[in-house]
């Protein structure tokens, strides 16, 4: 198991490959299809995003509320390919991870490659398991959007599993290099 | 006639609104230990372990089992004999989802319109069927459907020379394509036959059953054991990782149909596969 910490660097992630089994720690940030939609518009409109995405990584989940006494509820990650379409945009900001689970289509995967970042998977469903790895909580942006309002998260050894890397590489597509 | 008010209904669905996103059913949760001792991939029984640990974990901390608490889908089976007294079926439904995804700390994932996509902010409406039966009983399921392997479920009329391999290649196709994005191991709810929407409901009842249980029609008894060994040699594994445990079960119902239609329906069911069932 490797352990790495956000923000990444690039020497870090060009060192990871297709199938890596890694605990993450730092700050993520949380964002799925609403918040991507509102931050594409934004920058459509050259605009300023509420916050910023250079050597950020975005963890595509929308999490249960806190109840009392929790930093957050269950967070499990959502189905990634639904960002597929706002990802180039993301990556031009500068982003360099994402976390969420399922596989990518091939431009998106080439995109990845491209900007040297890289895409993890958690396990879709162990939300109350993942959960217990985040040490704070704090909405950044969109409070409106509830659930997919942007939170500002900070995890203490995620357990992850590398996608996609800098060479292309993708562990669902069994092409691992 | 038997009266039943409907503030029980109310009260019923509140309570089973969080139990049922909290706790894994009994059987499914065997059947996830299971497959860590058959599973041949070492990565699904690290994703498998995981799964059995998050179950525990939701179990005896009161919290959800997945952060998609879903789409609250109930079925109702209303003997012909029970008179709803006090208000209005669906809004008595519709209050207990509000109250219990609210007390429950459950999320709120419904849009009040699929393209103006405005959050409700109570998880409501609930997706109701209700079903005239005989007796005087009241029978509620309760299934919140997540939107990952909802997104993986299809129906489509095929005709009938297509026939059983016709069937068979578009249930594997299905599985194939959803891939690692419906959360697997699976459980794969088939309905055949009746007319395109009966098909779809059929393969959503589908999903409410035991695994371990067998179809009492022979035909579709042969049906769910050959899907299930198809479905698993496909290799989209745990996770989409890989491996010998794609789907937990496969379960078929079917209704008679058109000479000239074979409807077929596929309700894909990710492994946190919640239900619950009310007896009022």
């Amino acid at each position: 198991m490797i352990e790495i910490f956000t923000p990444l660097d690039d020497l870090t992630i060009a060192s990871l490959s297709a199938g890596d089994q890694v605990l993450l720690s730092g700050v993520v940030y949380t964002g799925r299809d609403a918040a991507h939609a509102r931050m594409a518009e934004t920058l459509r409109r050259n605009e300023k995003l509420p916050l910023e995405l250079a050597g950020q990584v975005i963890y595509y989940v929308g999490p249960t509320p806190a109840p009392p006494g929790r930093v957050i509820g269950s967070a499990g990650p959502t189905t990634s390919g639904r960002m597929d379409a706002f990802t180039e945009v993301m990556l031009n900001q500068g982003l360099k991870g994402m976390i969420g689970k399922g596989i990518r289509n091939e431009d998106t995967v080439d995109l990845i490659a491209q900007y040297g970042a890289v895409y993890f998977a958690a396990t879709g469903g162990a939300a109350a398991l993942l959960a217990k790895r985040v040490v704070s909580c704090e909405v950044v942006a969109y409070p409106d959007l509830g659930c997919e309002a942007i939170h500002k998260l900070v995890v203490d050894k995620l357990p992850l599993i590398v996608i996609n890397d800098t060479k292309g590489g993708d562990f669902y597509r069994k092409r691992v290099k | 006639m038997r009266e039943v008010a409907v503030h029980n209904i109310t009260e019923s669905i509140a309570s089973g609104c969080i139990e049922v996103c909290t706790q894994l059913p009994r059987d499914v949760y065997e059947a996830l230990c299971s497959a860590c001792l058959t599973e041949s991939n070492p990565t699904a029984v690290s994703v498998l372990g995981q799964l059995v640990e998050n179950a525990d974990i939701a179990r005896d901390e009161n919290v959800p089992i997945c952060q998609d608490t879903g789409l609250m889908v109930v079925f109702i089976d209303i003997g012909q004999n029970v008179h709803i007294t006090g208000g209005y079926l669906a809004d008595a439904v519709n209050e207990g989802v509000r109250q219990g995804y609210a007390q429950g700390y459950l999320r709120k994932s419904i849009v009040s319109h699929p393209l103006a996509r405005v959050n409700t902010n109570d998880n409501t409406p609930a997706v109701i069927h209700t079903n005239i039966v005989p007796g005087d009983g009241l029978t509620i399921w309760l299934v919140p459907k997540g939107g990952g392997c909802e997104n993986m479920s299809v129906a489509k009329v095929l005709k009938p020379s297509d026939g059983v391999e016709g069937v068979v290649k578009y249930i594997v196709d299905t599985v194939i394509q959803g891939g690692s994005n419906p959360c697997p191991p699976i459980i794969v709810g088939v309905g055949l036959g009746g007319t395109l929407e009966q098909a779809a409901i059929l393969s959503k009842r589908a999903i409410l059953r035991s695994i371990g249980s067998i179809n009492p029609k022979e035909i579709d008894a042969d049906l769910e054991s050959r899907l299930m060994t198809e479905v698993n040699k496909t290799n989209v594994g745990p996770s989409g990782y890989g491996g010998d445990t794609t789907a937990l079960a496969v379960f078929v119902e079917s209704y008679p149909c058109h000479i000239a239609s074979l409807p077929v329906a596929v309700t894909i069911q990710c492994h946190a596969a919640r239900h619950k069932v009310i007896e009022l």
